[in-house]
């Protein structure tokens, strides 16, 4: 049978991957934020395999939750993207220095 | 080698490859594709977790839902693809090492032999009759209803929040403003002009 272990570390492997993907592109909101749907999904499946192997279905929850947020997060990162594109014209990370930061 | 860890190594095998190819794909489009991609496996490896609800909801909502979005809104904003390419070159080492500490870090802590079989076994099969998704209605809809109620209400902030982001009201419509209608002044259209009278010149 599959161990808990392999469930780990795929999902370690993922989330790595969506934090260098954060490191390479950072040019593009879009890609962070495929970068951020990428270790989210690393997280759930860490949630997803305690639960099956701990016989807890609170983890599930926890995942059913996590969606949510995450799409409403989507939802309205994507919405300020399209406004910011409108204003500005562009949407790199260097551009976008109005403040100062 | 069971079937389930056959079924197990393509899955991921293939979320990962995919993984990867979001990371570094050229194209938006392709990243979300590529996004796309990795659900449908990582969806799998959810199944083969007992966890078919909420696989079911990450096709379903996550794919259907939120990828749709945001392949809308990489076709709608003309990026140039240009600028993208400069400085990924440069950080390519800095990811690699970033990758290799957090994975090594991580399969060090959660490796074999923390987490392996003798350590975690595999819990009895459920019965014939075991649901998944009555089993996580049962507790969502009572330990966890009001959770549940406020992220129905985030839902609902967001969608507020997005259309009022980025609603623009139409331009050119020709709609009455009842305010503007009764608060007219006599004065506003009617200009009462003294012209003096003439005499009758003939």
């Amino acid at each position: 049978m599959i161990s808990l272990s392999e469930f780990l570390i795929v999902a370690a492997i993922l989330f790595g991957l969506g934090i260098a993907g954060m490191i390479v592109n950072r040019k593009n909101i879009i890609s962070l934020l495929m970068s951020i749907e990428l270790m989210l999904l690393a997280v759930n499946t860490n949630f997803i395999a305690f639960s099956h192997f701990l016989g807890n279905n609170t983890g599930q929850v926890f995942v059913f939750f996590i969606l949510t947020v995450a799409a409403a997060e989507a939802a309205i990162g994507l919405a300020i993207m399209v406004v910011l594109y409108r204003k500005v014209d562009t949407i790199e990370v260097q551009k976008l220095d109005t403040l100062k930061g | 080698m069971t079937e389930l860890h056959i079924l197990f190594y393509i899955f991921s095998i293939a979320a990962i490859v995919a993984g990867v190819m979001v990371v570094v794909a050229k194209n938006s489009v392709h990243s979300v594709l590529f996004l796309v991609f990795a659900f449908f496996a990582m969806a799998g490896v959810w199944i083969l977790l007992n966890a078919e609800f909420l696989a079911l909801i990450l096709v379903l909502v996550y794919v259907g839902a939120v990828m749709t979005l945001f392949l809308f809104v990489v076709m709608m904003l003309n990026l140039d693809l240009e600028p993208r390419k400069e400085g990924f070159v440069r950080l390519l080492p800095f990811a690699a090492l970033i990758l290799f500490i957090v994975i090594g870090l991580t399969v060090m802590v959660v490796g074999p032999e923390r987490f392996g079989l003798t350590q975690v076994p595999v819990p009895a099969p459920h019965l014939a009759n075991y649901s998944n998704t009555a089993d996580l209605g049962s507790v969502i809809y009572t330990n966890y209803a009001y959770p549940f109620e406020v992220a129905g209400m985030l839902l609902l902030t967001a969608i507020v929040a997005a259309i009022c982001l980025t609603h623009r009201p139409p331009k050119n419509r020709k709609v009455q403003d009842v305010a503007k209608q009764v608060a007219v002044k006599r004065d506003d259209y009617v200009q009462l002009v003294n012209i003096p009278s003439e005499k009758k010149t003939t």
